[in-house]
């Protein structure tokens, strides 16, 4: 089922036909087949406060972006509108193909195995194999008949992307799922979402509040703020990435002006 | 929270470690064993003294020997297994029809905010009924054979299973059904699949309170106009003075309830497994 997208307003179709990108004819070639996702004037408001404030995005096609605000900023409003969880929101919202979303919190069905939380839903053949296969690209080959409050924590994030991943989105959403993790955990968990991303290629919108995870993952960063995206630049640098690359240093420095934060040292 | 979750879970995975606390739990086991019987046992032994002393007459309350004696008798008359199987065939019945009406009214209830409105303000008022009070207007309307006996059972029974599991159904993570939303479940796959699995926990405590009461009810609606059953057999024996076999058919009933409650403690172990604490055995 196709991007069950909520309240598109006049003009915008949403839902469209879920066609690989390979197997499109390449002179279709028209602005929304480079698209994975367009939002055209987002505005979602919480009784007298607007925390969407028509807002306008374009997510290419295999692109890596990630979104940093302050909290409060209206990311989360905005992956959960993409999510297609907010009934509520007005605008225009156009994703093409499927999405899957990685929480915060792993969100495991505790009641279910491993394995059942990936086939979950899954309406492809031969489900259990595919569910099988996906755990074992993030390691967790032999977790797969574990009860979820048995994982660790890594292992229960770990597990929560492959069940994203094995729905192969055309859109993944990442809402912090990094943020629980102890920073061993996570470099290891940054790597396996790189390679991931390499292996399948889906558009990745990456909600965090860490700028140096932003800078380590991304091709375009965006910063929210006022209901809309104020800042935007995009990563030139190779990965792997390194922290100390020139390039990410001065990134780094605007990001944190952009964000409202005082740089370091003597001011 | 996610934060206290993931503590949650290091310290759960830190305590399926080897730690001094286990070890001493077993060191205490087997003494713990014996000397919880000390007390009762003695209590026995008093009873037995005062008894054949003459201290304490049998119209009152008859010696643990005879007691003993008599279960013995009603054995291998067939009055007791009988008696039983009478009873034990209401409270079956009953607590049948209660569960099938209880867990039925929830699921309307909890599924749907239309059923709320039409089933949880009939049942909230009727819940505030003494249901014993409704012998008579039972006795009234269905007569004094085992209808009004096996109805009783049901209504006492229904209460805590649809109080239960409707609040276990309202009580599902919020979280889970976005997570089913967003895997794109249907509603009929999201109820059985996150909906009544979330609900079982709080509906097995229903069941545990509702088999205790179901065998409260029971004896309550023996005591009226029975001509079989456990109930009967202690009613007939109060005419005769037979303070032994009064005891001994309350024995039988409280060993019936132990029965059951440990029936649903090995049902919560099997249907329950993926949580932490039966994880952790």
């Amino acid at each position: 089922m196709a991007a069950r997208v909520p309240v598109p307003v006049s003009g915008t179709v949403s839902g469209t036909v879920n066609v690989p990108a390979s197997a499109q004819a390449p002179d279709a070639v028209r602005p929304a087949a480079t698209a994975q996702a367009t939002v055209r004037g987002l505005t979602r408001r919480f009784g007298d406060r607007t925390v969407l404030d028509g807002l306008d995005l374009t997510i290419g096609r295999g692109e890596f972006v990630a979104l940093l605000g302050r909290s409060g900023s209206g990311k989360s409003t905005l992956l959960r509108a993409l999510a297609g969880l907010d009934e509520e929101v007005e605008g225009g919202l156009e994703v093409d193909g499927s999405v899957a979303v990685a929480f915060q919190e792993p969100r495991l069905v505790p009641w279910k195995r491993v394995r059942d939380n990936l086939t979950l839903g899954l309406t492809a053949p031969d489900p259990v194999s595919r569910a099988e296969a996906a755990l074992a690209e993030v390691g967790l080959a032999d977790r797969a008949g574990a009860w979820p409050l048995t994982l660790s924590g890594g292992e229960a994030q770990r597990a929560s992307l492959a069940r994203a991943l094995v729905r192969e989105p055309g859109l993944l959403l990442l809402d912090e799922p990094f943020s629980a993790l102890d920073a061993l955990t996570r470099i290891t968990v940054h790597r396996l979402v790189l390679d991931l991303w390499a292996a399948h290629g889906p558009a990745v919108l990456l909600v965090t509040h860490d700028v140096d995870e932003a800078l380590l993952l991304a091709d375009r960063i965006l910063v929210l703020d006022g209901g809309r995206v104020a800042h935007e630049w995009t990563v030139a640098a190779p990965r792997p990435r390194h922290r100390d690359h020139p390039d990410l240093l001065t990134l780094r420095a605007a990001l944190l002006s952009a964000l409202g934060v005082t740089p370091e040292g003597p001011a | 929270m996610s934060v206290v979750e993931l503590q949650g879970e290091l310290g759960g995975a830190v305590r399926a470690g080897p730690r001094p606390r286990p070890r001493s739990a077993t060191a205490r086991g087997p003494r713990r064993g014996w000397h919880r019987w000390v007390s009762p046992l003695v209590v026995v032994l008093l009873w037995q003294v005062a008894s054949a002393s003459g201290l304490l007459p049998a119209r009152l309350l008859a010696a643990p020997s005879q007691i003993a004696a008599t279960a013995l008798d009603l054995v291998r008359s067939g009055t007791l297994p009988t008696a039983i199987a009478v009873s034990l065939e209401r409270v079956l019945l009953g607590f049948a029809a209660g569960a099938v009406a209880g867990v039925g009214l929830a699921l309307v209830a909890g599924l749907s905010r239309t059923g709320e409105n039409a089933v949880d303000p009939i049942m909230q008022m009727l819940r505030a009924l003494p249901f014993f009070g409704l012998i008579p207007l039972f006795i009234l309307w269905f007569g004094i054979g085992e209808t009004p006996k096996v109805l009783l059972v049901a209504l006492a029974v229904s209460f805590p299973l649809y109080l239960n599991t409707f609040a276990g159904i309202r009580g599902v993570d919020g979280k889970l059904a976005e997570v089913a939303r967003t895997l794109r479940l249907g509603r009929a796959a999201l109820v059985r699949h996150i909906v009544l699995p979330g609900a079982l926990p709080q509906t097995l405590v229903g069941l545990r309170q509702s088999l205790g009461v179901a065998w409260l009810a029971l004896i309550v609606a023996e005591q009226v106009n029975a001509d079989a059953g456990l109930g009967y057999m202690i009613n007939d024996a109060r005419e005769f003075l037979r303070t032994d076999v009064i005891v001994v058919g309350l024995l039988v009933y409280s060993a019936l309830g132990l029965l059951t409650d440990a029936l649903v403690r090995l049902l919560e172990r099997r249907a329950l497994t993926w949580r932490r604490e039966f994880l952790s055995r």
